[in-house]
């Protein structure tokens, strides 16, 4: 039996995830290598446009029109579908490494007992099935993983490869939702917080204050070097503990996983539960005036020294240089 | 309010002594063992939510037979009782395994709320608790930040951190949470705590007690197949120069990389 893998998409504001892009791209890869077939689901309250644009990925986009999720989490109904496709051939699921996408995957773990290839960084096809390369253990160590069986569910961190649209675009494919299975929470409310509003994952330069950054204050000349550079601040646990900077710029095990062009860390020791979460960075700069930092393991460029003397030098150094 | 909470000993992240055996499972001599962090945040808010509501909190491991210990130090937090799963047979279980056993044991052990945390720091799987919700057919509600339970209507209503701040979300009771840090820290256990935690009984359970047919005969569904050290990064440079000249080392360390 041919291989029938399904890239599970997920929409934001009308359009598809960058993530969704890198998922439904892995998806057509692996099917090429298999031999099998590539398609991709989209489920929102209007998947139209989502969908046209997952299918310059994929040969086969199947849209659900479903009202539900506009008052209503969204997971279930995305369950709903994908275990409606898995009756009807679909053998591996892939997905991202996000909180709908964590919530699907474990629901359809739970549902149908297929076997879960969490948190691959890549993956390949070899023989009959994928393959997923995965860092585990705070870093320690990278494994690679696959199922026992013919069928199974896969998902994916941002990052991992470089979305590439498929040669011809492929066609879409509506259809009604079908009832979730599980029952979905109401939502009565969406709030939006100042400074939460970021992707992390996405920008190319990451400046981090951490616990030495000493305030909301010293945030400010962490937020001006960001934007020199043309980045976005993230933080540490303690800082977010602190109250500094809100939970959702919080990078490490209980946060984001960011894997920009530059990471700066400002004031930021390197613990395990923050590296996990950074250090697959390309660059990493750090500014501590402890030597001994745990970063330095990490670092490629060390700056021992006192961040709120390097960091508006280095901010005027950076608009010098760029205006000249 | 009768309150379970998934708590899963691992370990200890702090300690940086985790490896992987020869058969690329967990070397779990290597490391002490602790709660795992997320678990944590869960257990706090199920003894502040039993200190506001009454009712009991018990904490639920599948681990294996020596994690008894790190169980005692969520008693000692304040769970009034524990359930520990273990079974040679189920070393290296897959993550559907995991989850049907699970599901298993709070099936027999009724309760208003499940609480878990988002996910493990050896593992970090995340699928755990949606799994266990989906095999109960109940709601869940994950990336939880407050739980607030409503008695009037015997519902529940979370804060879920979205990608722009939070979405307030509710269902009806019994319902499973995956906890956040943003719950707020965990309690230290109190001396009293100690000393009480160690009358507190913790239930062993093997698979014979759950019903054989949580395992699959076929073998678990997943394998690893190698493991290896990451690639290890070519040695940093150190800078030890006045503020104005290091700043001058990054901008060329930046614009040799083409970021400026
Ligand atoms: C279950 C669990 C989960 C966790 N998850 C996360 C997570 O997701 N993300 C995370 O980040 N942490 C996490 N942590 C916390 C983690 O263990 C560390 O406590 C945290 O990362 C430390 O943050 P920090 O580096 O900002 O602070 P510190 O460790 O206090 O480091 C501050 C650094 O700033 C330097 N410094 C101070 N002043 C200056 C100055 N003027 N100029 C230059 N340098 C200065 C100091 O030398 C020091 O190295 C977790 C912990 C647990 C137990």
């Amino acid at each position: 039996m041919a291989p029938r893998i399904l890239a599970v998409a997920e929409v934001a504001d009308g359009s598809l995830t960058k993530l969704s892009t890198e998922v439904a791209t892995v998806a057509r890869q692996l099917a090429e290598a298999a031999g099998g077939e590539a398609l991709g689901l989209v489920v929102d309250a209007s998947p139209d446009a989502a969908a046209q644009e997952l299918a310059t990925y994929l040969p086969t986009v199947i849209a659900v029109t479903n009202p539900a999720v506009t008052s209503e989490v969204v997971a279930p109904h995305v369950v709903a579908a994908v275990a409606k496709l898995i009756e009807e051939g679909v053998t591996h699921v892939v997905l991202g490494v996000t909180p709908d996408g964590r919530d699907v995957a474990g629901s359809l773990v739970g549902l149908t007992g297929l076997g879960l290839l969490a948190n691959a960084d890549t993956v390949t096809w070899q023989d009959a099935g994928p393959v997923t390369h995965a860092s585990v253990l705070a870093g320690k160590a990278v494994t690679s993983s696959t199922l026992t069986g013919d069928r199974g569910i896969v998902t994916v961190r941002p990052g991992g490869v470089t979305a590439e649209p498929a040669a011809s675009a492929g066609t879409v494919e509506r259809r009604d939702a079908t009832a979730p299975a599980v029952p979905a929470a109401k939502v009565l409310d969406r709030v939006a917080e100042a400074g939460a509003e970021v992707s992390l994952e996405d920008a190319k330069v990451v400046v981090v204050g951490g616990r030495g950054v000493g305030g909301p204050d010293g945030f400010r000349i962490v937020e001006e070097l960001a934007q020199a550079l043309g980045g976005v601040v993230g933080a540490t646990r303690a800082s977010v503990d602190a109250g500094w900077i809100p939970y959702a710029r919080q990078i490490g095990q209980t946060g984001r996983v960011v894997k920009p062009e530059l990471y700066l860390g400002l004031g930021v020791s390197g613990a395990m539960q923050h590296r996990v979460g950074m250090q697959a960075s390309k660059a990493i700069v750090i500014v501590n005036r402890d030597p001994d930092a745990p970063m330095a393991e990490v670092a490629d460029l060390f700056v021992v020294g006192d961040l709120f003397e390097v960091v508006p030098a280095l901010t005027a150094e950076i608009r010098a240089r760029k205006g000249g | 309010m009768q309150i379970l909470v998934l708590t899963k000993p691992v370990p200890d992240p702090a300690a940086g002594a985790e490896r992987l055996g020869a058969d690329f499972r967990l070397d779990r001599a290597a490391s002490p063992t602790v709660v795992n962090g997320n678990d944590e945040y869960a257990l706090e808010a199920a003894l502040q939510l039993v200190e506001a509501h009454g009712g009991e909190v018990i904490v639920l491991s599948m681990a294996p037979a020596n994690a008894a210990e790190t169980m005692r130090k969520a008693l000692a937090m304040g769970a009034t009782r524990g359930i520990h799963v273990t079974d040679p047979a189920l070393e290296g279980a897959d993550m559907p395994t995991t989850i049907r056993v699970l599901a298993a044991e709070a099936k027999a052990e009724p309760f208003d709320l499940l609480l878990a945390g988002i996910d493990t720091s050896d593992g970090m799987g995340g699928a755990v608790a949606a799994g266990v919700a989906a095999q109960l057919g109940l709601p869940l509600l994950s990336s939880a930040a407050s739980i607030e339970p409503i008695r009037e209507t015997e519902t529940v209503r979370v804060k879920r951190l979205s990608a722009k701040g939070y979405d307030v979300i509710e269902a009806p009771m019994p319902a499973v949470v995956a906890c956040t840090q943003a719950l707020g820290a965990p309690r230290y256990p109190s001396l009293k705590g100690i000393m009480a935690a160690r009358s507190r009984e913790i239930a062993s359970r093997s698979l014979a007690d759950i019903g054989p047919d949580v395992a699959p005969p076929g073998g678990w569904a997943t394998k690893v197949l190698e493991a290896e050290p990451p690639s290890a990064r070519a040695a940093g440079r150190v800078v030890r120069e006045p503020a104005a000249d290091a700043a001058r080392e990054i901008a060329d360390f930046l614009a040799d990389r083409r970021i400026i």
